[in-house]
């Protein structure tokens, strides 16, 4: 993963709250073996007529819009399942950051693992940066992951939080995975103190 | 002080620290060591080509379970006993799960084999979710192996890398919520309107950053399948794990699965087992309570679980909600579901009856369904499917004759697998149409593009499919709808 330090653009507004997967990227998009091209389907039914004709209305469609870096959601986005295609469809679409004023615990993981950088604000923040995007659409605000700041068109930095783990990897490109597998010794001395009780081997299959 | 002289703990604390590989802190997560980890087509393959990619093998792949569910279909058998597959996507992406399990030496339930099923049930059914172990997998049903005292949730597909790969998570420490449900429910209340009722009053992010520990009377009087209806939909409300202190229950449930452990091994698992409830003393971060003597059916009426409401009550008035947010928010769901403000949902027409999915497709599920469709017949101009959670349960169900009630009834006996819960597999509703459903998401578009889904119990479901109207179960006469 290339390293992250700063997301800089525009805002997109969805400000609905409770934003689950199942919106960010519908369930019959997720028969893939690999990570490409989930953005053209990300929020599909909300942005596509049954007919395949974008919805005008749709903020996402509004060519104000296109080319935004960050996504305002509402309260609690990214709730439901699991899917990690979730983080990779907002990817996909062009988003690096999504702000809320908070966020469901495994989307929140999952974009931590992937660059998108979910950045949680104050409800005051929150209806601020909504209006902001709503009333002038090249308003731009730039994300510092190593101060973990937001900072608005007038200069004021509001701080967000982000776990020192996630964030070195973040800044620096580490994967996780690297970080666990230095951790064989350790693994096989707890494996070798906690014998399994299940054999899934033993299965028939 | 507890009685071994430790600090007085959780049920979940217990089984956390029995996990630490390394201790975590603020800003370093704690390396948690997975007892199981079960793995389906659809969140795995990416990790798959990770392993691939770097030359990694999977570490226990005794430990690891894969199974065949989401995207495959529940259409019957044909002549040759196969399950046909015509989405070739599908069968693209279950071909890679095959090679994937073979490459790697994972035991895999494939479709059409005999204990292939749903991801939540097989897990139990073969004894292999047990006390106080760690469970996770691609899911984020996997709240569901809670109701055993297991440590269960759903992780991303990264993190199905990094346990494949190694069989521990990086993961901070969560905080509690004890979820205390007094009494007992009356006949034709359920476990599945428990964890509505729950979700509804405490919302679908009010259990974010939290384990709950579901505890009491209406939580100890259930049956396992019922606790497990319960943890499932802890995610829906915001909690990625929900668990249920181990009891004489829970270990009968377990004695004689394939995996249960035998002889003086299982005298000691119990042992063990034993020694999980949460201490007396011990303290939770957060609690709520719930009556369940107080309760009566659930439904849902909006487009997340928390919006859910008494079956006899009416569609909330957006005008009449706390702040325009929820205003906005309910005036979205309602102009989704195309429902009314004040609206009762009793009497309500639905095109299609859905009983399944991880929540409500175990044979208990499929008995209280039965009781109430035995000799009956499903209205007219509906359609009504019964898809059981794994082919087990699916054999059970035909041992005790229950595929010929639901045939005779008119509803369709299908092959075991999520089905219409998630809608990859053609089991979808169409555009428009409302359907009452056991299943645990009611999110637009869930069941179907355009589909429209109520959330109910089994029972609530079986009432449905007599009439093709919302019906509250307590009103079928004939029958005991006691659970």
């Amino acid at each position: 993963m290339d390293p992250i330090r700063t997301v800089q653009g525009r805002l997109a507004p969805l400000p609905i709250n409770d934003i689950d997967t199942d919106q960010i990227i519908p369930a019959r998009y997720l028969k893939v073996t690999d990570k490409q091209g989930l953005g053209a389907a990300c929020f599909t039914d909300w942005r596509y007529n049954a007919d395949g004709s974008p919805k005008a209305e749709f903020v996402l469609n509004q060519p104000q819009y296109q080319g935004a870096r960050i996504l305002i959601g509402g309260h609690n986005f990214g709730c439901g399942s699991s899917r990690e295609h979730a983080p990779w469809a907002l990817l996909g679409m062009g988003f690096g950051a999504v702000v809320s004023t908070y966020f469901a615990d495994i989307f929140r993981n999952n974009a931590l693992k992937n660059g998108l950088l979910p950045v949680m604000v104050d409800e005051e923040t929150h209806q601020q940066l909504i209006s902001l995007a709503q009333e002038d659409p090249n308003t731009e605000v730039s994300i510092d992951l190593e101060a973990q700041t937001l900072t608005l068109p007038d200069g004021r930095a509001v701080e967000f939080p982000i776990d020192g783990f996630s964030k070195h990897c973040l800044l620096n490109g580490v994967d996780q995975l690297g970080y666990l597998l230095s951790l064989d010794e350790a693994v096989s001395q707890f494996e070798s103190e906690h014998p399994a009780r299940v054999n899934t081997r033993e299965l028939s299959v | 002080m507890s009685q071994n002289g430790h600090n007085p703990q959780t049920l979940f604390e217990k089984v956390w620290n029995a996990h630490l590989v390394q201790a975590g802190g603020k800003d370093m997560p704690a390396v948690l060591y997975i007892d199981l980890h079960l793995v389906h087509e659809v969140t795995s393959p990416q990790a798959f080509t990770v392993l691939r990619e770097r030359g990694l093998k999977v570490r226990r792949p005794d430990r690891t379970l894969a199974t065949m569910d989401h995207s495959t279909p529940t259409t019957p058998r044909g002549a040759d006993g196969i399950i046909p597959v015509t989405d070739a996507q599908a069968q693209y992406q279950l071909d890679f799960l095959t090679q994937n399990c073979q490459d790697f030496g994972v035991p895999l339930f494939a479709l059409g084999t005999e204990n292939q099923g749903i991801v939540h049930v097989i897990g139990p059914e073969q004894g292999l979710t047990q006390p106080g172990m760690t469970i996770v997998c691609g899911d984020s049903h996997t709240s569901t192996h809670g109701a055993f005292g297991a440590l269960a949730f759903g992780i991303g597909t990264s993190e199905v890398a990094h346990v494949l790969a190694t069989q521990t998570l990086l993961q901070y420490k969560p905080k509690t919520m004890a979820v205390r449900v007094n009494g007992r429910l009356h006949p034709g209340v359920t476990a599945k309107d428990i964890i509505l009722a729950i979700i509804a009053k405490n919302g679908v992010g009010g259990g974010t950053g939290y384990v709950f520990e579901y505890m009491g009377e209406g939580i100890r009087s259930l049956s396992m399948e019922g606790r497990m209806t319960i943890c499932n939909m802890s995610i829906e409300g915001g909690a990625r794990a929900g668990m249920v202190a181990p009891d004489d229950t829970t270990f009968e449930y377990i004695a004689g699965r394939p995996q249960a452990p035998q002889g003086a091994a299982w005298d000691a698992a119990v042992a063990q087992w034993r020694t999980l409830p949460t201490d007396d003393g011990a303290t939770f971060d957060n609690e709520i309570v719930l009556d369940a003597d107080a309760l009566t059916p659930m439904i849902t009426y909006g487009t997340n679980p928390g919006m859910g409401m008494p079956i006899t009550a009416h569609v909330p008035d957006p005008d009449a909600a706390g702040d325009v947010s929820q205003k906005l928010a309910l005036d979205k769901a309602l102009t989704y579901m195309g429902l009314q403000p004040n609206e009762p949902l009793l009497g309500k027409k639905v095109d299609v009856v859905f009983i399944g999915s991880c929540t409500n497709s175990r044979i208990g599920d499929l008995r209280e369904a039965a009781r109430i469709l035995r000799g009956r017949k499903v209205a007219d101009n509906l359609r009504v499917m019964v898809v059981p959670g794994s082919q087990r349960v699916k054999a059970q169900a035909e041992a005790e004759g229950l595929d010929e009630v639901f045939k005779a009834a008119g509803a369709e006996w299908r092959e075991a697998g999520c089905s219409m819960c998630i809608a990859m597999n053609g089991d979808q509703l169409q555009p428009g149409q409302y359907a009452v459903s056991t299943s645990n998401r009611n999110f637009e578009g869930r069941q179907g593009k355009g589909g429209r889904t109520f959330l109910a119990s089994p029972l609530t479901a079986a009432a449905t499919a007599l009439h093709g109207v919302v019906t509250d179960p307590r009103t079928v006469v004939g029958e005991d709808v006691t659970v």
